[in-house]
């Protein structure tokens, strides 16, 4: 297969029907409204399911039932839709059904605006919906990559019985890339033995799909057991790239489009001499603590660059634990940083005395123009 | 001595586990279970069905039927039907759902499914109150009704006015098939099982939405015995939720059942 110019939420899109998808559920929102758009045509053109649903609420509560039936299925949304669906993601991660939701996220709280941004990081991440569950969380920074995370997401999804998210901001889904398109795979035609399709297709055993412990200690014993189970994806899916780290005194961490402008910067600043690397981490979560853990016992300084007031940050910093400083630069509510601005930062990072005292969002704060 | 062959007669329908149900003593959702699992006896569907529990008194549901079951959010259960039945069209999927869960937090999700024309079954138990958390006032509690979130009677300048439901969804053209039977006496209950069978053609023949509302009562949170709780449906609940077919699409008028 040749590569050929995608948009980023129509790539993703084709990605999914490579992989197999068999049901997709989803409602309008800009920036991710082409992926809907493209399922539309593509997916009846297969005689596969399309609805489009009545709202966020409706679209993840379609996927949970089309999840609960060991359907390969999918939705997508953009950060306000994704929090409508917050509810439905607590539950399907309470069922144990595997799902594949892509957020493309864009600036907010609130309304918001429709322009890139990484400040759902800490929803998808950490939750956002009730209780104690874990999801797979994958963020591709460039069409390619997007492709490719989306044609195997499902397989992780349902190999983990998890939630996997492919978490993109609005600039990779609109923007347009060479890619390559992955070969189409065969619809699944074998089920899991938890799969709730009729006893005509399971005979005489009776299966039924919850997210209901009423009595504690059963409650108690999924939690455990879902917990296990993430255990083996901490140790199995930790996926990150690294640019110039070998012989770096400092490092910039960043994940998607910041991870990408950071990549120009430091390789500008790599041509000014600065001994600067990279680390891009690839799964959200689980989180490449063994790579970043590594790297604070070598480096001299970090600086974490996200398109958000510092989500990630938190989990650079956990992970560090104070052994060296931890820098900060974001830009918010929808705007990408330039790789000049990130340059700078670079340079200050590695020409100015780094300090330990405060919090490295306060100084990033303290450098920001004050508007009223 | 003539031996006289012993012929059962009557027996629990095999969609329906033997169990004790948490139900509470003379509440009519038995009756509406045994109907249901009846009827999917009579057409073979068992092997087929999928049924969507919602929450509510009927959270349990999936105990109580002895068929493939999902437990849906508080008002999803027609969603997670949509998804179901879409990935799996030759498979029979209901929802069974309470008025607080259906026409309240489901509003949205319960119109939509009728209006796409799902080909799904719903059974809508309507008895105007949340019985699971205590008797609360429902979309369905009528005008003055007390109960534990409107002690003075429900007052319809501050709290609006009782939904009817199947009213409603027989003007939307995806719903083929729409009626309100209720659950107070033998006739009704007669009546209630033929409507659910014409609700399930419905979803065999591929003819779209079918809705059976079934007015209940509720004992225990209405603070009645049994039998004047039916009294009750039987004076207060139909006169403003009148027993009728609503939607009577033209083919499924024509089915012979």
């Amino acid at each position: 297969m040749a590569r050929e110019l995608w948009k980023g939420n129509n790539a993703i899109a084709e990605a999914a029907v490579r992989a197999g998808l068999q049901a997709y559920f989803g409602y309008p929102i800009t920036p991710q409204t082409e992926l809907l758009e493209y399922l539309s045509a593509r997916m009846p053109e297969l005689g596969r399911a399309f609805v489009q649903a009545e709202s966020e609420l409706g679209a993840i509560n379609m996927v949970y039932g089309a999840a609960c039936t060991g359907a390969r299925v999918m939705t997508s949304s953009s950060s306000p839709g994704i929090s409508l669906m917050m509810e439905g993601i607590s539950y399907i991660a309470g069922t144990e059904v595997p799902i594949v939701l892509v957020d493309v996220m864009r600036g907010g709280p609130g309304l918001g605006n429709i322009a890139p941004a990484q400040s759902d990081y800490n929803q998808i991440v950490h939750g956002g919906g009730h209780g104690d569950y874990n999801a797979i969380v994958l963020a591709p920074a460039s069409i390619q990559e997007s492709v490719d995370l989306t044609y195997e997401a499902f397989d992780l999804a349902e190999k983990y019985r998890a939630i996997t998210v492919i978490l993109i901001d609005g600039s990779i889904g609109q923007m347009m890339e060479p890619a390559e398109m992955p070969p189409m795979r065969p619809l699944k035609t074998e089920y899991p033995d938890w799969a709730v399709r009729g006893m005509v297709e399971h005979p005489g055993e009776r299966r039924v799909l919850s997210s209901i412990y009423l009595d504690p200690p059963d409650e108690e014993a999924a939690n455990l057991r879902m917990l296990r189970r993430w255990q083996q994806v901490e140790a199995n899916e930790v996926r990150f790239k690294g640019y110039y780290l070998e012989d770096a005194r400092f490092v910039v961490v960043g994940f998607g489009s910041a991870g990408r402008v950071a990549l120009s910067a430091v390789r500008a600043a790599r041509a000014e001499g600065i001994p600067v690397g990279l680390l891009r981490p690839i799964t959200l979560k689980p989180f490449p603590v063994k790579a970043l853990d590594e790297l604070a016992q070598r480096v001299e300084g970090i600086l974490v660059v996200e398109m958000n007031s510092g989500q990630m940050l938190e989990d650079v910093r956990r992970v560090v634990g104070g052994r060296v400083p931890v820098e900060f630069y974001g830009r918010l509510g929808g705007i990408i940083p330039m790789p000049d601005e990130v340059l700078e930062e670079i340079r200050r990072l590695s020409r100015e005395p780094l300090t330990q005292d405060g919090h490295p969002r306060d100084r990033w704060l303290a450098r920001m123009p004050r508007s009223n | 001595m003539v031996m006289l062959d012993e012929v059962v007669v009557y027996q629990r329908p095999q969609s329906l586990e033997e169990c004790a149900t948490h139900y509470c003593p003379g509440c009519t959702h038995g009756v509406a279970h045994r109907l249901i699992a009846e009827v999917i006896d009579e057409m073979g569907l068992r092997e087929r069905m999928i049924g969507v529990a919602s929450v509510g008194c009927s959270v349990f549901a999936y105990n109580y039927f002895d068929f493939d079951f999902v437990q849906a959010p508080h008002g999803r259960a027609p969603a997670m039907a949509t998804g179901i039945k879409r990935v799996l069209p030759d498979r029979i999927v209901m929802t069974y759902q309470g008025d607080g869960d259906m026409a309240s937090i489901g509003m949205g999700e319960i119109v939509h499914a009728a209006a796409r024309g799902e080909n799904i079954t719903v059974f809508f138990l309507n008895n105007a109150n949340y019985g699971m958390t205590g008797g609360q006032m429902a979309p369905t509690t009528l005008p003055g009704q007390q109960t534990t979130s409107s002690p003075k009677g429900r007052d319809v300048e501050t709290q609006g006015y009782p939904v009817r439901a199947s009213e409603l969804l027989a003007t939307l053209e995806g719903a083929s098939y729409v009626v309100r039977r209720s659950l107070h006496d033998p006739k009704n209950i007669r009546m209630a099982k033929k409507a659910i069978r014409t609700a399930f053609e419905v979803q065999v023949r591929g003819l779209g939405f079918s809705m059976i509302e079934l007015l209940s009562i509720c004992p225990t949170n209405w603070g009645m015995t049994p039998v004047q709780s039916l009294h009750w449906l039987e004076e207060h609940m139909i006169p403003y939720y009148p027993i009728g077919d609503y939607k009577v699409h033209p083919i499924v008028a024509e089915l012979k059942i």
